[in-house]
C-alpha cells in the first residue's frame, strides 16, 4: 500500500516539476507579455496543484492534508488576479502607444 | 556531494545573481522587483538554516511589506521633477566601497568564528520550560530580551512619528493619500474581499501558534498588516486621520503594555521585565497580543505616508 502510495506521490510531484519547468521555459522563450501570463499561470496553478496532490498522502494529519489544500486555494486567488491585474495594465499600455 | 548540498549552493548562487542584478538595474521598479524577490530567495535560505521564525519574518517583511513600501516610494518619487544629472562617479565608488567594507567586515566576523562557534541555544532550551513557552525564539524575544523587544517596538512607533512629521502644518491630523489608483482594478477589489478575512484568520493564527512553534506577534502582525493594505488599495477603506486617537492608542497600546508589564515585575515577580513564576506564558501573550495590533497598526502607516492633502474629499 506505501509502495503504490509512494508511486502516486512520485509521479504527480514529477507531472507538477513538469508543469512548472514548461512554464518557465515558455516565460523565456515566448515572444510578447501576454502569452507568457498566460503560460506562467496555467502552469503554476496546474504546477502547484499537482504537487499538492502529490504531498496529500504524505502529509501527517488531515489537518496538515487540509493546510496544503488551503495553500494551494489561496496561491490560486492570489496568482488569478495577480495575472488579471498585469493582463489590464498590459492593455492599458497598448492602448496609450 | 548531496542533493541537499547542490540545492544550497544553487539558492546561494541565485540570491547572489538576483542581488547583483537589483544593483544594476537601471530602472527604480525593476531594483525593487528585484529586491523583493531577493527577499522571498532569502527567506528560503533562512528555511535552510533551520530558522523557521526568520525566514517566515524574512518573507512577511523583507519580501512582503518592505516591497510595497518600495513600490508605493517609487512611484512617489517618479511623479517628481527629476534631476538632470544622478550621482557623480565619486560617490557612487564611495558608497561601493562603504557596502564592500561593511559586507567584508560582517565576512570576516563570521569567518573567524571560533569552531564550535559560541551559542547560547542549550542555555535558552534548559530554561524553556520556565516560560511555559514551547518556542525558544518566542522566549527569547519575550522572556529572555524582553526589554530589547520592547525598545523595538518603540523603534517602530518612532519611525511612525518621523514618516508624520514630514507632514505640512496645514494637513496635520487629516488623512495620509490613499494608496491605490483612484479606480482601482475590480480584480484587486475582489481580492481584497476574498483575502482579507482569510487572512485575519491566518495572522492571528501565526500570532498563537508562535507560543510553541514557528510564528509570533511580528509574522502574524505583519500580515494583519499587509491584509489592511489590500483593503485600502482596493478603495474598501480610507487610511485612517492621524490625528485618531483610536490610531494612536492602537499604535502605542504593544509598547505600552510590555512596558506597563516589565515595571510591574519588581512587584510581582521580583526583578523589572521578570514574570511571577507559573503565569509567564498568559502574560507574554497578553502582552504579544497588544504587540500583533501595534505591528499591524504600524506598516500600514509608514507605507501610507504623511497626510499632504490627498486623502481628504
Amino acid at each position: 500500500m506505501s509502495a503504490a502510495l509512494d508511486v502516486f506521490s512520485l509521479l504527480a510531484i514529477g507531472a507538477g516539476v513538469f508543469f512548472f519547468v514548461a512554464g518557465t521555459v515558455a516565460l523565456v522563450r515566448f515572444p510578447d507579455s501576454l502569452s507568457r501570463l498566460h503560460a506562467l499561470t496555467k502552469a503554476d496553478n496546474l504546477g502547484l496543484g499537482l504537487v499538492v496532490i502529490g504531498l496529500l498522502p504524505r502529509a501527517g494529519s488531515p489537518l496538515a492534508a487540509l493546510k496544503l489544500v488551503v495553500l494551494w486555494a489561496l496561491v490560486q486567488v492570489s496568482s488569478a488576479t495577480v495575472a488579471q491585474l498585469i493582463g489590464g495594465a498590459l492593455r492599458r499600455r497598448d492602448a496609450e502607444t | 556531494m548531496t542533493v541537499f548540498d547542490a540545492l544550497d549552493l544553487a539558492i546561494a548562487a541565485l540570491v547572489l545573481g538576483v542581488a547583483a542584478w537589483t544593483i544594476a538595474a537601471r530602472e527604480m521598479f525593476s531594483a525593487v522587483v528585484g529586491y523583493v524577490a531577493y527577499g522571498l530567495l532569502l527567506a528560503i535560505v533562512w528555511v535552510r538554516l533551520y530558522a523557521p521564525d526568520v525566514a517566515l519574518t524574512e518573507a512577511a517583511i523583507g519580501g512582503g511589506v518592505t516591497g510595497v513600501l518600495l513600490v508605493v516610494a517609487s512611484k512617489r518619487l517618479g511623479r517628481l521633477p527629476q534631476p538632470e544629472a544622478g550621482p557623480g562617479l565619486g560617490l557612487k565608488l564611495a558608497a561601493a566601497g562603504l557596502a564592500a567594507l561593511v559586507a567584508g567586515l560582517i565576512a570576516a566576523a563570521l569567518l573567524y568564528l571560533p569552531d564550535p562557534a559560541p551559542s547560547l541555544a542549550p542555555e535558552a532550551d534548559r530554561h524553556l520550560a520556565q516560560t511555559g513557552l514551547g518556542n525558544a525564539v518566542t522566549a527569547v524575544l519575550i522572556a529572555y530580551r524582553s526589554f530589547d523587544t520592547m525598545l523595538e517596538k518603540v523603534v517602530l512607533v518612532l519611525a511612525v512619528v518621523g514618516v508624520w512629521s514630514v507632514a505640512p502644518d496645514r494637513f496635520w491630523g487629516g488623512r495620509p493619500a490613499p494608496l491605490g489608483p483612484a479606480s482601482p482594478d475590480p480584480a484587486l477589489v475582489f481580492l481584497a474581499r476574498v483575502l482579507a478575512p482569510v487572512g485575519l484568520v491566518i495572522g492571528v493564527q501565526i500570532f498563537w501558534v508562535g507560543a510553541d512553534e514557528p510564528g509570533g506577534a511580528f509574522q502574524g502582525g505583519a500580515i494583519l498588516a499587509a491584509m489592511a493594505m489590500i483593503v485600502m488599495m482596493a478603495r474598501l477603506m480610507r487610511p485612517p486621520r492621524i490625528g485618531s486617537r483610536r490610531l494612536r492608542l492602537a499604535l502605542i497600546a504593544g509598547p505600552a503594555v510590555f512596558l506597563v508589564v516589565g515595571l510591574a515585575g519588581p512587584l510581582i515577580a521580583g526583578s523589572f521585565f521578570a514574570y511571577p513564576a507559573g503565569f509567564a506564558k498568559p502574560l507574554i501573550l497578553f502582552i504579544e497580543a497588544f504587540m500583533v495590533l501595534s505591528i499591524a497598526a504600524t506598516l500600514p502607516l509608514l507605507v501610507a505616508g504623511p497626510p499632504n492633502g490627498e486623502g481628504e474629499p
